[in-house]
């Protein structure tokens, strides 16, 4: 397996088109996109891997920090820079972590890898109490920026979520604090066990407080003159940020209303696949990498190759990558978006259920990955299928569904609404299902509610979980909402109601 | 084992002494449980003393000016606690003298380790040369600071390494 970086998930055009040479070339024509917004190829030959990476770095490319006991990909809002409810552009500050941490000398040998999330608007996109150390920026005095931090969740073995180590981060402080951070983590970290060894094991070991103690002993100690993030290098990379330039799109909304309103299968898309963006007549769109009975995350070479095409013709040239495991276009007029759902619903690329129950997040599962106890991917399948009739997922509404094929959760399961956690039973795949998960600001994590099933059993069990909830909710009540109000019990009841 | 400084093989004056050894006369390299016997020794030479990867560089600060190297400790290349007790020697404690490592760490690691602060390397031996040169000279860029001070030059944080 290759794992290939994409910095907080963006890439150009010229940069999509090169990994759909290398899956054309190199792998069996398909890429998977990662929960790190990364992309990774699963059939690529050791001996081919020099050539890769040469192609890779024609395109400024690479897969340093993909894997190992270093600082990862930095993640954040596949919405940075578009999104209407963003107080402050994320990818700038990413940028800087992403700079400051590649081949850091001190940090690249740590007790365990470690993952940074950042986010800019109040609605955390991107899971900030679920990761080694979340960022949530905002606007402070004198137009700089100031940051929430979290610190030590994580899902895997020990699903914990984040505490807030500070409140109110100077931007200045930024890089000296992390260092600090990951200083203390390097020190103390345990090393004897790899399933011990994450900062969240330290955070809890020590307590909050006296982690907080020894951050702030050694922050006191460092010249932080050193590591001062100085206005001029924020401003040098914010440059690099710079809105694209927007034409007057005034009149986009009232066509788009219009076609909305003649074709009711793209009015589904709109409502499910775009986000509300800063400029008048414009919007993101997600592209759903999750067709109906589909593989989540997978895409094709010609598939990438059209990605790479629509986001030259509709979005400024530039693609991100969620950690959801779609694709998204940042800036597309809406009176253009009806063209755009033509071409994309011409090549799998169509399907209206962003947000929705076939959504869904899976990890490779025991189809590619040495360490799964299940498949992630069959069952994934016959969710996504039994959930297509686009009326019925509207009617359930937002849904998160994950799945993992093993406690490590690559699959997120414990921050689905709905979980399933592929276990072995006594030699069999079976799966077990959690409940009440969530990865937002309201972050918690699900609770499993009984024995494992087999992979048939569970797929029933869920369309008896969802019927409860359809049966029981509230008017405009989500999932997760009916979820809390009524506790696990009467969804447990009918999941292991047979008939 | 040859001694690695400055790109260059170089002679290993220092002597290291086992638990139960009489301290020798020379230049003496003690583990830390026989730091303040060192201190105290009448003879003549330098002292240096051995950290283990959990031993805090704190404990060191009223003995460091009086000692002349530090020797750190990689039971395997993916510990990397030495690289913030380097760091932290040089940053923190402004130690000025030697700092040495010794077990198991890759010519991968060489340039991390010059920028941590450390100054002498323990390598095994029959080690070709040229391969930790290489590594040293491959990636000419780096972004963020180290105790070598670079200047900063260009966009960002960007600065460059010497060769």
């Amino acid at each position: 397996m290759l794992r290939v970086a994409i910095p907080y998930g963006v890439l150009s055009a010229a940069q999509m088109r090169t990994l759909a040479y290398i899956a054309r070339r190199y792998d069996r024509d398909y890429g998977h996109f990662t929960t790190r917004q990364n992309i990774q190829f699963n059939w690529i030959r050791l001996e081919d891997t020099p050539d890769i990476l040469d192609i890779l770095a024609d395109a400024e490319m690479h897969a340093i920090q993909t894997s190992g006991n270093c600082i990862r990909n930095v993640t954040s809002d596949q919405f940075a820079g578009a999104a209407r409810d963003e107080v402050l552009d994320p990818r700038v500050h990413a940028e800087i972590l992403r700079q400051w941490s590649t081949l850091h000398p001190e940090f690249t040998f740590l007790p365990r890898k470690f993952k940074i999330a950042i986010s800019g608007s109040a609605q955390d996109r991107v899971a900030a109490r679920f990761h080694d150390i979340g960022l949530l920026a905002r606007p402070g005095d004198n137009g700089r920026a100031v940051f929430e931090v979290y610190v030590g969740g994580g899902l895997g073995r020990t699903p914990i979520v984040g505490v807030k180590l500070r409140d109110d981060l100077p931007e200045e402080d930024l890089i000296a604090y992390l260092e600090a951070v990951l200083r203390v983590y390097n020190a103390y970290g345990r090393r004897d066990n790899i399933y011990k060894a994450r900062i969240k094991i330290l955070v809890q070991a020590l307590g909050l407080d006296a982690f907080r103690d020894q951050v702030n002993a050694e922050f006191v100690a460092m010249d932080r003159s050193r590591y001062r993030l100085a206005p001029k290098v924020v401003e040098a990379i914010r440059a690099r940020f710079a809105s694209p330039v927007f034409e007057d799109a005034a009149a986009a909304a009232t066509q788009l209303a219009g076609q909305v309103k003649a074709d009711p299968a793209f009015a589904a898309w709109v409502g499910t696949n775009t986000h509300p963006h800063q400029r008048d007549g414009y919007c993101s769109v997600t592209i759903s990498c999750k067709p109906a009975g589909g593989i989540p995350g997978d895409v094709t070479s010609a598939q990438m190759d059209l990605l790479a095409d629509v986001a030259e013709q509709y979005s400024f040239g530039e693609l991100r990558i969620t950690h959801l495991q779609n694709v998204v276009l940042g800036h597309v007029r809406q009176d253009r978006l009806f063209a755009l759902w033509q071409v994309l619903a011409a090549n799998g690329l169509g399907t209206a259920n962003v947000g929705m129950i076939t959504d869904i997040i899976a990890c490779p599962g025991l189809d590619y990955c040495a360490l799964a106890n299940a498949r992630s991917i069959p069952i994934a399948q016959k969710l996504s299928q039994r959930f297509s009739n686009a009326t019925l997922q509207h009617e359930i509404g937002a849904l998160r569904l994950n799945i993992s094929g093993c406690i490590n959760a690559c699959g997120h399961h414990h921050a689905g609404h709905i979980g399933i956690l592929g276990v072995d039973k006594r030699g069999e795949e079976a799966f077990q299902i959690t409940l009440g998960g969530s990865a937002g600001e309201d972050a918690s994590i699900g609770q499993i509610i009984g024995s494992a099933m087999s992979e048939d059993e569970t797929v029933d069990a869920i369309a008896r979980i969802v019927d409860t909830y359809l049966v029981r909710r509230k008017p405009g009540e989500h999932f997760i909402e009916t979820c809390r109000r009524l506790g696990a019990a009467p969804f447990k009841d009918v999941a292991y109601a047979t008939a | 084992m040859p001694l690695l400084e400055n790109g260059q093989i170089v002679a290993d004056g220092w002597t290291l002494v086992q638990d139960d050894q009489v301290l020798p006369d020379g230049d003496i390299l003690v583990p830390l449980s026989r730091l303040s016997e060192g201190l105290g020794r009448n003879g003549k030479g330098r002292l240096g003393v051995v950290l283990t990867p959990d031993a805090r560089v704190e404990v060191l600060k009223e003995a460091l000016p009086r000692l002349d190297l530090v020797c750190l400790t990689f039971p395997i290349f993916r510990d990397g606690r030495a690289f913030t007790q380097a760091r932290s020697l040089r940053e923190h404690l402004h130690f000025a003298g030697a700092v040495r490592v010794t077990g198991h760490f890759l010519p991968d690691q060489y340039e991390f380790l010059l920028r941590c602060g450390v100054s002498q390397l323990v390598i095994p031996e029959q080690s070709d040369l040229t391969v930790w040169q290489k590594a040293h000279e491959r990636i000419t860029v780096a972004y963020q600071p180290s105790v070598l001070n670079e200047k900063p030059e260009g966009f960002g944080f960007r600065r460059f390494l010497s060769p």
